[in-house]
């Protein structure tokens, strides 16, 4: 299986095997050489402004987490688990309603432990865009980490500091 | 109903967005916590499961928004400039809550900052902080 088929079916997964990315309609268009190119279609239940039928920055902030996730496995030549470590947002003007929101997500250095993407979300024109993104995540994040993991309590619980205010 | 309740329960019955994540709000005083409900379709990572980075980065956003709302009445909803978000523990499948903080409400700039937290207060699964251009109503 050459890297592009494995990207791709890494991207497969991640949209349709993740509940929140199929419950908002997430689709790869492109994706390969560290780029990945998502969209999110436009429906009346993803609006956060109801007087204006703008779509919530909220979605736009997970479109744009997706995409950045895609870039890094696009980066990696084998699969590791990922995890967003910060996501930086600038909110440069609003979705024009109706249409369908896109993101393309280039991951621009890998280091052992780190994957640091840049992203833009647009409507019409990536040069014209809604959004863009600065994030990083951390590599092989699950490790050690069995399917099920967060069904347990954390680790870190006894670490608890003293009374809850 | 005092006003400040009655701001915060229109504001999130009139967002679709906010009904589609299932968020809601309690309000104690002046002192609002946001609480999103587990629920299958938050799910990002199937695997572990853990909640979407996205829908944790716009819980707190929404989150942001709702105690401007109860903070002053607007205009308009306030627009957000840029958030910054630290994704410090995995969001478990359990109910998240969360607090925001108005470090300052100016005549056009809001700055908040807000936390979420599951099961423990002070272990906290992911912080944002947030810059809002706000149009308070003349009063």
């Amino acid at each position: 299986m050459s890297d592009n088929e494995q990207t791709r079916m890494i991207a497969t997964a991640m949209n349709e095997g993740s509940p929140q990315a199929r419950a908002l309609g997430f689709s790869t268009l492109e994706i390969g050489e560290a780029t990945a190119i998502l969209k999110v279609p436009y429906r009346p239940e993803i609006v956060g402004d109801p007087e204006t039928g703008v779509i919530a920055g909220g979605v736009v902030t997970t479109l744009l987490d997706h995409a950045s996730g895609q870039a890094v496995h696009a980066a990696l030549t084998t699969w590791v688990s990922i995890a967003t470590l910060d996501l930086r947002i600038d909110y440069m003007r609003a979705a024009e309603p109706g249409l369908d929101v896109f993101a393309r997500a280039h991951c621009y250095k890998l280091t052992r432990s780190v994957a640091f993407v840049r992203a833009v979300a647009y409507d019409r024109d990536p040069n014209d865009p809604v959004a863009a993104a600065q994030a990083t995540f951390m590599l092989d994040s699950s490790a050690g980490k069995k399917p099920g993991a967060n069904l347990k309590p954390p680790r870190d619980a006894g670490a608890k500091t003293g009374g809850v205010d | 109903m005092a006003d400040e309740d009655t701001r915060l329960v229109s504001m999130l019955e009139s967002i679709p967005y906010a009904r589609f994540l299932g968020i809601k709000a309690e309000l104690a005083g002046d002192e609002m916590t946001a609480v999103l409900p587990f629920a299958q379709h938050i799910v990002g990572n199937p695997m572990l499961p853990a909640i979407h980075g996205g829908v944790l980065g716009a819980f707190m956003e929404m989150t942001a928004l709702a105690q401007l709302s109860v903070a002053a009445p607007m205009k308009r909803q306030p627009r957000t400039i840029d958030v910054s978000i630290e994704y410090l523990r995995s969001g478990r499948p359990l109910t998240t809550y969360a607090r925001a903080t108005i470090k300052k409400l100016g005549r056009r700039i809001a700055n908040v900052h807000v936390e979420a937290w599951q099961e423990t207060r002070s272990a906290p699964i992911a912080t944002l902080r947030g810059l809002f251009l706000v149009a308070p109503s003349e009063e």
